[in-house]
């Protein structure tokens, strides 16, 4: 089964190229759905039979090289694809989030036209086979196909809308932002390739971990030119821009590429190379450092956002910050488990959105819904645990992942790792108090859309309705996972039963353990937690009392009979920070001020005075100008006059007799 | 006896199929169109079999015919082809057709004198690449001239008269210095060893030998400047590229296609096989001026294309950036980051040419080429803008299709030369796809802008068949590359061995 490797991403985009045919030829919706849900289907499929296989056998990694791509001097690609523990679980959840969100998109996009419809489905399966090639690629190359092919169905889907100009627009600040962070991959590629002389997980890796002492220098540069990219792809401070402009696309899409998936590639991409970072003490500082004032501060904006996707995209910058925080103190497990249980929760709260525009008529802005719990329960339900899931409540899979980097990074202060303990510390602080904004507007979002009374318009609230059944299954399913997809990595330190957590024993091989340097203490925040039984269980209660707190305050501004008075006449006391935060802090306009404008500036300059001026007009027309008038001027000693040459022919005689004499 | 004289049937047939078309009455439109269709099909079909008969293991010159010309002053009919020119060749004869095709609708009087002007250009562009004799090598370079000038200002726009003749000027400063290397080159051969030689190969012993050392004028460093100059306003380098906006807006699509596909490759090709092959030490020294220029022309012609409201010049300022990449390769030096620059080449030939293509469609419908008065065409045409968009993102160096392998090899390969130069070139990319993006943002997105883009016909199936052959090669060149980069390795590795 394992040989079928390749069959995962292909089969997507035969998909995909099957409904760009259908597309042209206008083929109705009904073949267009079966075509796009059956190959992902058929994906899934042979995906989980794979992994079945692999699961089966002992550990290893199996590396399938197909066909020899780039080959020049001493640089060699190969087109391969590679299964080991990490992309096993990154395809497991890609494979089946996928799966539900097309069957979902089947009901969400009925309304389009057939071409329209055909070229939705055609975008979703490239979309999946760029993300399988990324999680399944044996060596960075391959990776970054994937990567810039995510980034291409990404803005062809923001965009999908494209008579809006404001959604081709976001695609399009959207491609251009991530290729600011693709330069900085790119680079990565080229000094690992100097470096190491191969872009091979296998070859690379273990030679960097078998020789920490001579690698040490390239380490940092690779570490942080690849950190760069996984900032724009991961939407982190200060490539975060594109990710809230994204919400332009359908919803589905917003669920299944700007929360569930691709936007987690960054935190895999730095998983993989989790050698290289814990080389270099400043990358990973560098990591844990911007996850976590990006986890904070995209939380902060959240609070005041009205549009429903809004509040979830900020939330997703933040979900994300959490994942860099936990690369950055070491906790790789941790990072990818919290990438697994955001896809669930956050896929089914981005769906559970898309189910409540769908019945507000396209409406987005929260308030002008409400109540919606009465006419909509299943949405409700499933958004309710998602909810639950995402603030941290216990037994819900968020809590899990969430206290397992919180505690981690109380552990890295507590260690002092890499001799940073006091920075640490306080970017724990930071995910604790996000972890309290996180309860906040969530259960902002939920009591504001789903309770109280409905405040939109008349014709709406005739209309409110259920989902249909193709919308609720992925909804349910998604509700369901949210809140046991937590079990697979319970804290079974915590009870003294260390075999509990599942996830972290089948990842742990691909975290490859460091050769010993001198007096380096890199490991210390691999492995055990290195911190008290009791520490950990006051850790958990601290994380649980930010969630309860947050809960209790939504509930006390957006609930009851005093709703919105509180947050209303806080915004009157603190007009300024309620304005900043509702303008996202003008980053946008500090970026069209201090980017865009002065590289406008420059290439106006480059053309009128450079190009124009400087060298067409002065010096290619100058010396065109200069040999005419030249010419002009000889032209005076062709007169005619026979009396002018006869005295030429004098003075040259006198001339050259004066010379010679 | 045809494989015997494959390369001279290859190089000669243009000329000689202009001469058949000669006697047919002018007004016969269709007669010509059919009948150079069919023929340049034909050539292409048998360049295919040069393709065929080439040996990519061998390093050296292949093919190769020689007879003698002038043989007291040692000029000789040489031509021969290697894994260096091979991939040229068959770029120029596989736009041939493609640009015929593409002008098919086009209503001009003089359908019969614009296919003979494009038969002879195609016969010294050919002649370009598989000369072997640096006086052939001449005679031809200074050939692909007067068609192209004729084809500017025949049947270019307003200002072609200006275009053309600037066009001829700067190529003729540059080429006159290049005679005068030329014959120094075989002067010196003959100090040397008694005996007058214009061929490559014999130069070969000889050229390197001229001195480098002694200042700006020794003799070395001048011959290199006197060819080089001649190549750099052909690539065009920054600062010697103001006639290429001007020819390209001006040229027809015909003109515009060639121009980028093939006229430009002349310079890289120039300058890889006689500056880098036949003085490298004068090269050596001169890589941090070459690389220098290469990262300025790359950011300076993205931002310049930036800010353009003409398509066209956007497209023809992209080339002054994409040009940019191919002298960052040739300038590193190393065996993949030339064997990309080669690639680009060709790429570039066939993403530039597709853009230009495009452009020409959009301009036969609507009469204009300003971005401001298109706006929504997507709706319009959606074929169209599918393929305008995979051009689009070919010519941006998406991985997967051919702009990548070649901007991946280049940069790779110079990156342990001049880091720096790699990073900046780098912002090069960024900008290409902010122009690029912005420009299909423009043109196809958003509402209809303009009522008169109302029903624009889409792509019809003629159009299809122009773009089809490139389409394929931008994908077959971004998925198995191995196909068109193993050709050169050999060559390659000879010419930078030396």
């Amino acid at each position: 089964m394992l040989d079928a490797l390749w069959l995962i991403p292909a089969l997507c985009l035969a998909g995909a190229c099957a409904n760009l045919v259908l597309g042209t030829l206008r083929a109705p919706k009904a073949i267009v759905a079966v075509v796009g849900v059956g190959s992902v289907g058929a994906a899934t499929a042979v995906a989980w039979a794979t992994l079945w296989a692999y699961a089966g056998q002992p550990l290893a990694v199996v590396v399938r090289p197909y066909f020899t791509w780039i080959s020049a001097g001493d640089i060699t690609v190969n087109a391969s694809l590679q299964l080991d523990p990490l992309s096993a679980v990154m395809t497991a959840f890609v494979t089946v989030v996928g799966l539900l969100i097309h069957v979902y998109s089947v009901g969400y996009m009925h309304g389009e036209g057939n071409a329209a419809f055909a070229r939705y489905f055609a975008y979703l399966n490239l979309f999946m086979f760029a993300m399988l090639l990324l999680v399944l690629g044996s060596n960075l190359a391959v990776l970054f196909i994937g990567w810039e092919g995510v980034g291409l169905c990404s803005y062809l889907l923001i965009g999908y809308y494209y008579r809006q100009l404001w959604c081709a627009q976001a695609g399009m600040k959207a491609f251009i932002v991530n290729r600011i962070g693709d330069l900085g991959f790119l680079l990565a590629i080229f000094a690992t390739l100097a470096a190491f002389g191969s872009l091979e997980f296998e070859t690379v890796f273990p030679a960097a971990a078998a020789d920490p002492a001579s690698f040490g220098p390239e380490a940092t540069v690779i570490a942080l030119l690849l950190f760069v990219g996984a900032v724009g792809k991961s939407a982190q401070i200060p490539l975060y821009v594109w990710l809230p402009d994204a919400m332009a696309g359908p919803t589905p899409v917003s669920a299944l590429i700007h929360a569930a998936t691709m936007v987690t590639a960054g935190v895999y991409m730095v998983v993989r190379a989790n050698v290289l970072f814990r080389l270099s003490p400043t990358a990973m500082l560098t990591v844990a450092v911007v996850g976590g004032v990006t986890a904070i501060f995209a939380a902060t904006i959240g609070l005041v956002q009205n549009d429903i996707k809004k509040v979830l995209a900020y939330s997703t910058v933040s979900q994300l910050g959490y994942m860099f925080l936990a690369t950055g103190v070491g906790a790789w497990v941790a990072a990818i488990f919290h990438v697994v249980t955001h896809a669930f929760f956050k896929a089914c709260l981005f769906l559970g959105s898309g189910s409540v525009i769908h019945a507000c008529g396209g409406e987005q802005d929260m308030r002008r819904m409400g109540g919606l719990r009465i006419h909509m329960p299943t949405t409700y339900w499933t958004f309710l645990a998602a909810t639950l899931s995402i603030a941290g409540i216990p037994i819900f899979a968020g809590f899990f992942s969430k206290d397992e980097i919180l505690t981690r990074t109380w552990a890295a202060g507590a260690s002092d790792l890499n001799g940073f303990g006091d920075a640490y510390r306080v970017l724990w602080a930071l995910a604790v108090a996000a972890a309290l904004l996180t309860a906040f507007y969530m259960f902002r979002a939920l009591f504001t859309t789903f309770h109280g009374s409905f405040r939109g318009p008349e014709e709406v609230a005739h209309h409110l309705h259920e989902s249909p059944r193709s919308m609720t299954l992925p909804l349910v399913l998604l509700g369901v996972l949210s809140v046991v997809g937590g079990f697979v990595g319970l804290p079974g330190q915590l009870l003294h039963l260390e075999g509990l957590n599942l996830i972290e024993r089948f990842l742990k091989p691909v975290v490859i353990p460091l050769a010993e340097v001198g007096g380096h203490a890199a490991e210390a925040a691999h492995g055990a937690h290195g911190i008290g039984l009791a520490t950990e269980w006051l850790l958990v209660l601290v994380s649980v009392g930010a969630a309860a707190a947050g809960v209790l305050l939504a509930r006390r501004f957006y609930l009851g009979a005093g709703a919105f008075l509180l947050p209303r006449r806080l915004a009157e006391r603190l007009p300024l920070l309620h304005r900043m935060l509702l303008n996202k802090y003008w980053v946008d306009e500090l970026y069209a001020l201090l980017v865009i404008r002065p590289l406008r500036a420059a290439a106006g300059f480059c053309w009128r005075v450079v190009d124009e001026l400087a060298i067409d007009t002065l010096l290619v027309n100058g010396t065109a100008f200069g040999v005419e008038l030249g010419a002009d001027l000889a032209r005076y000693t062709t007169t005619g006059n026979i009396r002018n040459y006869a005295l030429m022919v004098l003075a040259a005689a006198v001339g050259i007799a004066a010379l010679l004499w | 006896m045809v494989d015997d004289h494959l390369l001279s049937i290859v190089l000669i047939a243009p000329a000689a199929f202009a001469v058949v078309l000669l006697p047919i009455p002018r007004r016969w439109r269709k007669v010509h169109r059919v009948l150079t269709i069919i023929a340049s099909s034909l050539m292409f079909a048998f360049s295919l079999r040069l393709w065929t008969a080439f040996d990519a293991d061998e390093p050296g010159f292949q093919l190769a015919e020689r007879l003698p010309w002038i043989p007291q002053l040692g000029i000789s009919y040489h031509i021969a082809v290697d894994g260096i020119s091979i991939l040229l060749v068959l770029l120029t004869t596989l736009l041939l057709p493609v640009v015929v095709l593409a002008a098919w609708r086009l209503n001009i009087e003089h359908i019969k004198s614009l296919h003979i002007s494009l038969l002879l250009l195609t016969t010294g562009m050919i002649g370009t690449f598989v000369a072997v004799d640096l006086f052939l090598f001449y005679v031809v370079w200074e050939i692909t001239l007067i068609p192209m000038y004729f084809i500017i200002g025949v049947w270019g726009g307003p200002r072609r008269i200006y275009a053309a003749v600037k066009f001829f000027i700067f190529t003729m400063v540059g080429s006159v210095l290049m005679l005068v290397a030329v014959l120094y080159l075989a002067w010196f051969h003959h100090l040397q060893t008694g005996a007058w030689s214009y061929d490559y190969t014999e130069l070969l012993t000889t050229a390197p030998l001229l001195p480098v050392t002694g200042g700006l004028l020794a003799p070395g460093l001048l011959v290199f400047a006197a060819f080089g100059l001649a190549f750099a306003i052909k690539v065009p380098v920054f600062p010697f590229h103001t006639w290429l906006p001007d020819a390209h807006v001006e040229a027809p699509t015909t003109g515009s296609v060639i121009l980028a596909g093939v006229l430009l490759k002349m310079g890289a090709y120039g300058f890889l096989r006689f500056n880098r092959g036949l003085l490298p030490a004068a090269w050596e020294a001169c890589v941090p001026l070459l690389t220098a220029l290469a990262v300025v022309g790359i950011i300076y012609g993205a931002l310049v294309a930036m800010v353009q409201a003409d398509v066209k010049k956007l497209v023809a300022y992209s080339s002054v950036s994409h040009m940019g990449f191919v002298m960052l390769g040739l300038a590193a030096g190393g065996q993949a980051a030339t064997q990309g620059a080669i690639l680009q080449m060709v790429n570039h030939g066939l993403s530039t040419g597709g853009l230009f293509l495009l452009v020409g469609m959009l301009y036969q419908r609507r009469h204009t080429r300003m971005i401001a008065d298109f706006g929504g065409l997507a709706h319009e045409m959606p074929v169209f803008t599918g393929v305008f968009l995979i051009v689009t993102l070919s010519s941006i160096g998406l991985p997967g299709l051919n702009g990548f392998v070649g901007e991946f090899l280049i940069l790779a390969g110079s990156w342990s030369r001049a880091p720096v130069a790699v990073a900046l070139a780098g912002l090069g990319i960024i900008l290409g796809a902010v122009y690029m993006l912005w420009t299909v943002q423009r043109v196809f997105w958003g509402p209809l802008a303009n009522e008169a883009n109302r029903l624009l016909p889409d792509l019809t199936v003629r159009e299809l068949f122009v773009m089809l052959p490139l389409l394929v090669l931008i994908v077959w060149i971004g998925v198995h590359p191995g196909t068109f980069l193993s050709p050169t390795e050999a060559a390659v590795r000879l010419l930078l061995g030396r």
